[in-house]
């Protein structure tokens, strides 16, 4: 092992984000299910929000400054890796209610895991984010985690 | 129509070939900037793609539809797991298809691997889905 994990950059893990609440609405709704090709009445008219609507309601919004020049906002929850270059992700959704126009949602994001292996083209990290998406009565509505790979 | 539910069963596949707009479309209601989905001198002279990348989370509420379709109103989809396994571009022709690999009609509970593949055959991304017929 060549041990690029700092204890100061796995001290980093259990540090979680403000929480974001957001508004659902039907007009938002409707633009996801377009774009995304869904051929689901419900979504184009926005009754109800497809699986994975949460993606563009908490993407982060952030002013042009704060964009990188290749136009991708900085996650701030993440610590500076020692590896940079991103590969493919994958995702774990468990979906407990559905979503409809009006609902408040809250979202806080919470960087769960580091850690390193080793692949046939050197070291890899992987970092898994646990985003809890509530309601306001405190229902947990949406859990997702991420787990990317660095390398 | 009423899903007929039975371990090995295919659903219905449905071919997406997104076009500039639709890219656009979806990165715009993310707000996602990144270069490499719609600046195509960007993507291709400084990143090196063959061309404009497609956003990887659009290829998994694909992996979603294909379910979603065939479900309708009689259930809905309770947990997803996929991972990208490849870069797509404008231009590819994608498919999203599924298998059922577990049923229980006591409770409604199924379970499913889904897929989307290119043209060549290759699954780009892969994954399994969790979904529930209601009673």
């Amino acid at each position: 092992m060549t041990g690029l994990l700092s204890d100061e950059l796995l001290a980093n893990i259990g540090r979680t984000s403000e929480p974001r609440r957001e508004i659902v609405t039907r007009r938002d709704i409707r633009k996801y299910a377009v774009a995304t090709g869904s051929k689901i009445a419900k979504y184009l008219q926005g009754d109800v929000a497809p699986p994975m609507f949460h993606v563009p309601l908490f993407w982060d919004v952030v002013e042009l400054d704060e964009l990188t020049p290749d136009g991708v906002s900085v996650d701030k929850l993440l610590p500076k890796f020692p590896l940079e270059r991103a590969m493919a992700g994958g995702l774990e959704i468990d979906y407990l209610r559905p979503i409809h126009p009006g609902d408040w949602l809250t979202a806080t994001r919470t960087l769960t895991d580091i850690y390193e292996k080793h692949g046939r083209s050197g070291p890899l990290i992987f970092y898994e984010v646990v985003m809890n998406i509530e309601d306001d009565e405190g229902n947990l509505v949406i859990k997702e985690k991420t787990t990317r790979i660095l390398r | 129509m009423n899903p007929q539910p039975a371990v090995g069963v295919a659903l219905p596949e449905r071919v997406h070939a997104p076009d500039t707009v639709q890219l656009m479309l979806y990165n715009a209601i993310l707000w996602n900037g990144h270069r490499i989905h719609f600046d195509l001198p960007y993507a291709t002279e400084v990143e090196g793609y063959p061309g404009l990348v497609l956003a990887g989370p659009m290829l998994g509420d694909w992996l979603h539809q294909v379910v979603d379709e065939w479900l309708g109103d009689a259930g809905m989809i309770t947990r997803v797991e996929y991972s990208n396994r490849g870069a797509t571009y404008i231009g590819d022709q994608l498919t999203a298809g599924a298998t059922i690999t577990a049923y229980d009609p006591q409770t409604g509970e199924l379970s499913l691997d889904v897929f989307i593949k290119n043209e060549a055959g290759d699954i780009v991304a892969p994954g399994s889905i969790g979904a529930k017929l209601y009673g």
